[in-house]
């Protein structure tokens, strides 16, 4: 660094005692992070040796018998989150896509903060709309349709009650798409202009231009727009909580209730006075750290390789 | 790459076009539709925005009157009954974890920007910033609970607050690396040549060349926080009582709803109404303001 102090100053003691505190919350924070481990770890531990590599495997989930497995939970996090992002990727691409090349300027302006709104929304709130609003519409008009038109899937079989894993997939959607709409429309206005005028100019339309230049060329990032709303989506919590169901039966359709990590997490914590049972939640929470500590890795180990390949060609 | 693209090398010494031909109307037919679909995209987002805010507004409306502002809940059945206890507990739990959360990512971010620049230490200290943002906040919450609750042997406002100010850490270290990064090394140099020492020179030019963009973070990471509900239900709990001490579980307003949402009583779902409308208003005026704010200074 080129603004390294002089000798004289650093040994000054409130310039030491200034660094040494910087240093500190920075030391804290990494220790914050391996805490989180060990301390899920930890307190996990009676249930990993009661359950061992079983618990990821087995879907009974039984207080009284005090069996747990996590596989139900398990599938309901990966189902709701990959729900989530088959809906929301199309729609944040096409909303980045009308931000960038088909709003004026001044209506894009608008349309990118109301949808920017969205993700200032607390969880909460989407839970209470989502429970009291929308599971009730989607139970009396739009699960219907969809059995009516694709019910010969085992997917959209079963009763049509609002609650359950589609209407959490659903509202999850709606949650990550001002992220992943926000990653998109950046990656979008990093396109050079001159790529996209050649096309232009050999007279394709707007699509033929987006879909040949703009998005292969930013393709990259576009995936990383797609982590981000993967990382947001597992462990949403509360909305899921109120409209996923809290079942602990595993089933192949959608509209089935159905529970994710982070809803068994919140519904049964506080009853969870047995210390077996307790446990066990505890390793919900560690399995669910572990995917998000993942996902973020994986994240960061592509975005670098991204800025390094775009660190070359620039 | 798709069957349209250009391929130079194909084209040599041959009279057909590389590319299918196609007719111009369908090309601009296709070019409409992805038009219409990508506009209505936009709208889908705008229509569940205002078809929420819509449905908090005139549910939580019915619900406020003096008696939500000033009286503790009553037992269900009983009409009437407020919230002022957990108005004030949520109020004072977001001020704990901004006291603790808020420093600690300020000196984050000074070593990021001032210290750490370029060095491994700081480029782990940023891979781990990212990774604690992506950390639901329902862990914080169970790390809490192991690590305080636990131990103190009870549910506690302070450990609500400990696990509040956990999701402000990052978030606000992140934005102070950012906003001090971008204050130009020029101003660093000039003040440490007058001879500033290090601290002052942070301190006193290089935060208030950043003020406008710290504030902003600070702002957004605390109204952020205020409406958050998972971290505080392993460690602040809830109480129909008044906020006493921070030793005891503390009344707030987003475990409030979760669990009045969950009654069966409708007095008590007319208050979570009520308190939703609240805190969404709360969160969603703090956001526009920062935005607008920072849209002032960009332009």
């Amino acid at each position: 660094m080129s603004t390294r102090p002089g000798r004289l100053g650093s040994k000054r003691w409130p310039d030491v005692l200034f660094r040494a505190a910087a240093v500190t919350c920075a030391a804290l924070i990494c220790l914050l992070m391996a805490g989180f481990f060990v301390e899920l770890a930890r307190n996990a531990w009676p249930s990993i040796r009661a359950f061992g590599f079983g618990f990821l495997t087995t879907s009974t989930w039984n207080p009284v018998t005090r069996t747990f497995g996590a596989l139900s939970s398990i599938y309901g996090t990966l189902l709701s989150t990959l729900l989530a992002l088959l809906i929301a990727v199309p729609l944040s691409l096409a909303t980045a896509l009308f931000l960038v090349k088909l709003a004026p300027p001044g209506l894009a302006k608008w349309v990118r903060q109301g949808v920017e709104l969205l993700a200032a929304i607390p969880s909460i709130i989407f839970g209470m709309w989502g429970l009291f609003v929308f599971a009730p519409y989607m139970a009396d008009h739009v699960q219907p349709f969809l059995q009516k038109v694709l019910g010969f899937l085992p997917f959209f079989r079963g009763p049509t009650m609002g609650i359950g894993i589609f209407t959490s997939g659903v509202i999850l959607a709606l949650m990550v798409i001002p992220f992943i709409t926000a990653v998109m429309r950046d990656v979008f206005t990093m396109t050079p202009p001159v790529l996209e005028e050649a096309a232009y100019g050999m007279g394709a339309t707007t699509w033929e231009v987006v879909r040949n230049v703009t998005i292969p060329y930013g393709v990259r990032g576009l995936a990383g727009g797609v982590f981000l709303g993967l990382g947001r989506a597992i462990g949403e919590t509360m909305a899921v909580t109120f409209v996923i169901g809290n079942n602990h039966q595993l089933s192949a359709s959608l509209f089935a209730a159905g529970n994710s990590i982070a809803s068994t997490l919140a519904n049964e914590f506080t009853e969870a006075s047995e210390p077996l049972y307790r446990s066990s939640l505890i390793e919900l929470g560690l399995i669910l750290l572990a995917m998000t500590f993942l996902i973020q890795v994986a994240a960061h180990l592509w975005l670098n390789r991204l800025g390094r390949a775009s660190g070359r060609t620039a | 790459m798709t069957d349209t693209t250009y391929d130079a090398t194909r084209t040599t010494g041959r009279s057909a076009p590389p590319f299918p031909l196609r007719s111009r109307a369908r090309r601009r037919a296709s070019d409409t539709m992805v038009r219409i679909a990508s506009t209505a995209a936009a709208l889908f987002a705008l229509v569940f925005l205002f078809w929420i805010l819509a449905v908090v507004a005139r549910r939580g409306a019915a619900a406020l009157d003096w008696t939500f502002f000033t009286s503790l809940p009553s037992p269900p059945g009983e009409a009437g009954g407020g919230l002022a206890n957990a108005i004030l507990g949520t109020a004072a739990m977001t001020v704990m974890a901004a006291l603790i959360g808020v420093p600690l990512g300020l000196f984050t971010g000074i070593y990021q920007s001032e210290f750490g620049r370029g060095t491994r230490f700081g480029s782990f200290v940023r891979f781990t910033i990212n990774v604690m943002l992506g950390i639901p906040s329902i862990l914080s919450g169970l790390f809490v609970y192991t690590l305080m609750v636990v131990t103190m042997g009870h549910f506690s406002g302070l450990a609500g607050g400990v696990s509040l100010a956990i999701l402000i850490f990052p978030y606000v270290a992140r934005t102070t690396e950012d906003m001090l990064g971008l204050v130009p090394d020029a101003m660093r140099e000039s003040s440490l040549a007058l001879g500033a020492p290090r601290w002052k020179t942070t301190l006193g030019v290089v935060f208030r060349a950043a003020r406008s963009g710290l504030a902003t973070g600070i702002l957004l990471s605390v109204a952020r926080v205020s409406g958050e509900t998972a971290p505080l239900l392993f460690t602040a709990l809830n109480s129909p009582y008044w906020p006493k001490n921070f030793a005891e579980p503390t009344a707030n307003l987003t475990v409030t709803i979760f669990n009045y949402a969950m009654s069966p009583y409708s007095d008590w779902q007319r208050l979570a109404w009520g308190a939703s409308l609240l805190i969404t208003l709360l969160v969603l005026v703090v956001t526009v303001f920062t935005r607008w704010r920072v849209g002032e200074v960009e332009t």
